[in-house]
């Protein structure tokens, strides 16, 4: 910790730094409950067309491309260790430690992205985003599309909250860290930011057998 | 029962607090207010916002109920169509399910748990302009001449054949909900984390506990509707969706996703009206509340009860006879509690010492106008009646009832009792018994002739009807302007009693609570010494006429 | 019977009756707890309103007894009135064979009918009196409601599926029909007028009405234009499920399932065969999804539910 950093105090309405490190951490699981209902909605449409169109939904699952889906669930639960061992040198004082497992979960959270991306490429060559450029593959029927309208919302909103996550990664390296304020007195920040973290990639577990693993087996 | 909750260290006690200014007197530009963090001021912030909303979704019900005098009516039929749309948006998501957590839930649960402010401050203020944000996107749809899908936008009208602005209304619907969604977060963790020393759970006043059930119930069913309303958004952006039964969609599924929301949503609208019968009653009849451990668990019953009765708003949508009968019983279990709490909130007033000052007839309003509505929802809940009424104007009447009479009443009753302490100054006590009586009077004619219109089989969101329902309506239509009437009149008077109204102390109605241990209006940081807490609410005694209030000093009468 | 209560609608089915019973029921129940809290409410502000005479000592300490007891008293009759009223609806929305049938096409904003006979109407339903008339229902574009306030009874026809309800009326004249879920812009005058006939009165309109070709013969013609009979007919090599005396009986399906052939499911299998392949048989017919208006559905289910009876009548 910089010399020059002044000791925290908690907010106003906060006794202590640790009633606020718990409470920032209830928040953050309340936030959770909400995010889980969010997706869970989600998931819960797509098997319900999924029992009505099973064989469709085979059909159409067919041309979702495995391998990027594989190889992006393999570097997020990554990404939650790297995250993991951050929070964990935090706690133990390990500044340089924890600074290098943050910026390889960003990274990680990144290439993530970047294959998501190629792979989107991959997905609009194979025409099958709804509406800009489609074509019904044989078997998938008038409801193929149901399955694809999912995987774009799905994975779509998914970007959008690893993205979130990638950046509070960045905002606790580039601001919370480097102005001292996360210590082994007070790292909640850092954690709740693992929480949130923990449960994106929680979320593609859920994600990934509904997409890729459909009438594969 | 464990007596301390919160540590608070002695370091954390605000240092001049006894010179500290009012909450309203301490800093005063403009950006003082629009950045502040302290929940009070937010708490103006949103009434001043959802006042607005009340009043543009009146204009609108004034226009329908303008147009309903006369069979032919006034309105284009399209003009008509965009009016109740909106009536109802706006009605429902900016002003009711926002009304009480928003204004008086914001102000009181820091000062009636004991607490310097919320949990989240910014995220509190970020809730404010979320919801200002939403408001704007729903004033542009509006504007632009609104949107004409009905505000529960039905597939697959809403996504395929309205041919108004609902992609901004559901737009505003969508981003509305992440202010819920940030008030709600708010409230569940402040309670749970920053209550005083002494305030157990079961000492928390029924206020708190109303908060925390709509709380609770606004943190899940929230993102349903929010994922609900995005994919609407898809379908009607792009064309291509889930609900349209041309690709193979369900339209049910809307149906049944949207009242997921949309019934507990009533209950997020009339828990913490409960909450608030429940501080008023006692305090004016001068006697502790009838069951208040009863009380509690029946809001938490119905908080939790409220998911699993969505599917009996769709009992004629063609769902299998036998989802039917299983949500009408879960519906029969959920009247359960409810019919508890009416007969505790009645019993309440047994031997007590009551007056009928403004706040108190509110509240007793509320008793009646939600046992009406209660008892016709049962007449709603029973299948065989409500596939005879079911889209017409008993159940307008009957959901009227419960959300517009008793949570508005209940509003009206909370604002009366509070604003000594939010404003600092009394109100004229012979004017709010008036328009608490004219609401009550101008209520009952607006709404009860609906009841006798739908059970003769007039379908709601019509803009013409047959002539021989004339009577009725007109009668309706007249009730409304005396409801007008009501709802303006405290606009005025408690205009004037800012600026005139005499100076209110610091606990004017002789109340228990923890909020009325500070000053009124309170300093910025609410309380110049942590209170700590030792004995559960309402400990009035009508025999002697003395309380003993909750951090237990005892008061004379 | 009820016409001496004011403010009450036409009765005028057999439907109307069960449910008036129930409703008088719950009128009853509704204004016994009204009249209570009112009551009490009236005592209790009277009699303890601040400086009355009236004694406070001794209040209620505990109350969980009388909790207890208003659950209870509550729960009791809910749930009488949940199982009177769950009875009538099974009752209500499960359609008997009928003695007549009546297909029913909604779209913005009228109701087309069609009666078996192949004589069809708009905004106006002919039924005859004292007869189980089933109603099948299609709709070409958005949710709408069939709602008969004088026979009670109401049911949303969506679009995608058949929805069916029945009625039987029991007196002569003319009632309301209208539409009781909102379907845009001209929802309110989406209503037509139920005439309820004697039956020779309803014989004779059957034959004013001049048409020559019934509904399943007009199905027979759809059946063909489309190429059905390619696979489905008498004389088709393609091995192709029977539809003769199919509707009313219960199929096997390829998943293992079994599924009542009703006018729905008749129409499901037109439109998306793919998720309702018969046992024993290959995925092979095309759909028809998006070629077939709703109105040549009906006639089409119209035909194939014929089959049956014509078999069975040989």
């Amino acid at each position: 910790m910089p010399a020059s950093a002044p000791p925290l105090r908690p907010e106003i309405q906060f006794a202590s730094l640790e009633q606020q490190g718990e409470t920032a951490q209830l928040g953050m699981w309340a936030f959770l409950v909400n995010e889980t209902l969010f997706f869970g909605a989600l998931i819960f449409t797509y098997y319900i067309y999924r029992l009505s169109y099973p064989h469709e939904f085979a059909a159409a699952a067919k041309d979702a491309v495995l391998w990027c889906g594989s190889v992006n669930l393999v570097i997020l639960l990554t990404s939650s260790l790297t995250m993991v061992l951050a929070i964990n040198a935090g706690a133990q004082d390990q500044r340089q430690a924890m600074i290098g497992w943050l910026i390889a979960t960003a990274a990680l959270g990144g290439v993530f992205l970047l294959i998501k991306g190629y792979e989107y490429y991959l997905d609009f060559q194979d025409k099958v985003v709804p509406v800009v450029n489609f074509a019904a593959k044989p078997g998938e029927g008038s409801a193929g599309q149901l399955f694809w309208v999912f995987y774009w919302v799905a994975t779509g909103l998914h970007a959008i909250h690893l993205t979130v996550g990638i950046g509070l990664v960045l905002y606790m390296l580039l601001r919370r860290i480097r102005h001292g304020e996360i210590t082994p007195a007070y790292y909640a920040p850092l954690e709740v930011v693992g929480i949130y973290w923990s449960f994106v990639d929680a979320v593609w577990l859920f994600l990934y057998p509904c997409i890729y693993l459909v009438g594969r087996s | 029962m464990s007596v301390t909750t919160v540590e608070r260290g002695p370091a954390a006690e605000p240092a001049a607090a006894a010179s500290e200014p009012s909450y309203l007197t301490g800093e005063n530009t403009v950006a003082s207010w629009l950045l502040t963090r302290d929940h009070k001021r937010i708490a103006l912030l949103f009434f001043a916002s959802i006042t607005f909303f009340f009043f543009i979704g009146g204009f609108a019900a004034t226009l329908m109920r303008l147009n309903l005098a006369t069979p032919e009516g006034l309105l284009q039929p399209a003009v008509y169509n965009r009016m109740f749309t909106m009536h109802g948006i706006i009605m429902v998501w900016f002003f009711l399910i926002p009304s009480i957590p928003t204004t008086f839930g914001n102000f009181f649960v820091p000062l009636m748990i004991g607490a310097r402010d919320l949990a989240f401050p910014r995220v509190n203020l970020a809730s404010w302009y979320v919801f200002n944000l939403s408001g704007l996107v729903v004033l542009f749809a509006l504007v632009m001449g609104g949107a004409d899908a009905g505000w529960t936008f039905y597939t697959p009208l809403s996504t395929s054949y309205a041919n108004g602005y609902v992609f901004a209304a559901a737009l505003a619907v969508f981003i509305n909900g992440f202010s819920s969604i940030m008030t709600s977060l708010n409230f569940i963790v402040t309670i749970h984390r920053l209550r005083a020393p002494g305030m157990t759970w079961m000492r928390l006043p029924l206020f708190i506990w109303g908060i925390y059930a709509v709380s609770g119930v606004m943190l899940t069913a929230t993102p349903v509707l929010a994922m609900d309303t995005f994919l609407l958004a898809v379908e009607r952006f792009l064309g291509v969706g889930l609900f349209d039964p041309n690709h193979g969609g369900d339209p049910l599924l809307w149906q049944h996703m949207f009242w997921f929301y949309s019934h507990p949503a009533v209950y997020i609208m009339i828990l913490p009206a409960m909450g608030v019968a429940s501080e008023i009653i006692p305090c004016y009849a001068r006697r502790p509340i009838f069951g208040y451990s009863g009380m509690t668990m029946a809001l938490m019953a119905i908080a939790i009860l409220s998911f699993f009765v969505w599917a009996h708003h769709m009992f004629v949508a063609g769902i299998s006879i036998y989802s039917g009968v299983a949500f009408s019983l879960m519906t029969f279990f959920v009247a359960v509690p409810s019919a508890i709490k009416v007969f505790n909130w009645t019993v309440s007033l047994h031997k007590g010492s009551i007056i009928f000052d403004a706040p108190m007839l509110y509240a007793l309003s509320f008793v009646l106008l939600f046992t009406l509505g209660g008892v016709t929802g049962l007449m709603l809940a029973t299948l065989g009646i409500d596939v005879d009424v079911h889209g017409t104007y008993f159940v307008v009447a009957h959901f009227h009832y419960v959300m517009v009479g008793a949570t508005v009443s209940a509003f009206f009753g909370a604002l009366h009792y509070w604003w000594p302490k939010m404003t600092g100054r009394l109100y004229p006590e012979i004017w709010a018994r008036f328009a608490a009586i004219l609401t009550f009077v101008g209520f009952n004619l607006t709404f009860f002739p609906q009841f006798i219109l739908g059970y003769l089989g007039m379908p709601r969101r019509s803009y013409t009807y047959s002539p021989e329902w004339q009577s009725w309506n007109l009668l309706s239509s007249a009730g409304a302007s005396i409801l007008a009437i009501a709802y303006i009149l405290p606009l005025l008077y408690l205009g004037w009693s800012l600026l005139r109204g005499r100076k209110a102390s610091a606990n004017p109605w002789r109340a228990t609570g923890l909020e009325w241990a500070t000053r009124s209006p309170p300093p910025a940081h609410n309380f110049e010494r942590t209170p700590v807490v030792a004995l559960e609410p309402y400990c009035y005694d009508p025999e002697r006429d003395t309380y003993v209030t909750q951090e237990g000093v005892p008061h004379a009468g | 019977m009820y016409h001496w209560i004011p403010f009450w609608p036409d009765t005028a089915a057999v439907n109307a009756i069960v449910v008036n019973n129930l409703y008088i029921a719950e009128l009853g129940v509704s204004g016994l707890i009204m009249v209570t809290v009112v009551a009490m409410m009236l005592t209790f502000c009277i009699r303890y309103r601040k400086g009355s005479a009236a004694s406070r000592a001794d209040r209620v300490q505990k109350t969980w007894h009388f909790e207890i007891g208003w659950t209870i008293a509550t729960l009791g009759a809910f749930l009488v009135l949940f199982v009177w009223g769950a009875a009538i609806y099974i009752w209500l929305y499960q359609a008997p064979r009928g003695d007549e049938e009546v297909y029913v096409v909604a779209k913005r904003w009228m109701w087309k009918i069609e009666h078996p006979g192949g004589q069809s109407e708009i905004d106006a339903l002919h039924v005859p009196v004292n007869k189980t008339i089933r109603v099948v229902m299609a709709s070409e574009d958005v949710i709408h409601s069939f709602f008969v306030p004088a026979f009670r009874i109401k049911r949303d026809v969506v679009p995608g599926t058949l929805e069916t309800i029945w009625f039987k009326a029991d007196k002569i004249g003319v009632f309301k029909l209208e539409c009781a879920q909102f379907c845009g812009l001209q929802h309110a005058t989406m209503q037509g007028e139920v005439d309820v006939l004697s039956g020779p009165d309803y014989a004779r309109w059957l034959t004013e009405q001049g048409v020559h070709e019934s509904l399943a013969e007009q199905g027979e013609a759809v059946f063909r234009a489309h190429g059905c009979s390619g696979c489905h007919g008498n004389n088709s090599t393609v091995h192709a499920p029977p539809l003769a005396g199919l509707y009313g009986t219960y199929v096997h399906m390829q998943d293992g399932s079994v599924r009542l052939a009703d006018e729905a499911y008749i129409r499901d299998c037109i439109l998306n065969p793919r998720s309702f392949t018969v046992a024993g048989y290959p995925p092979l017919m095309p759909d028809f999804a998006g070629q077939l208006g709703e109105d040549d559905l009906l006639k089409l289910v119209a035909y194939i539910k014929s089959l049956g009876k014509q078999e069975s009548a040989q």
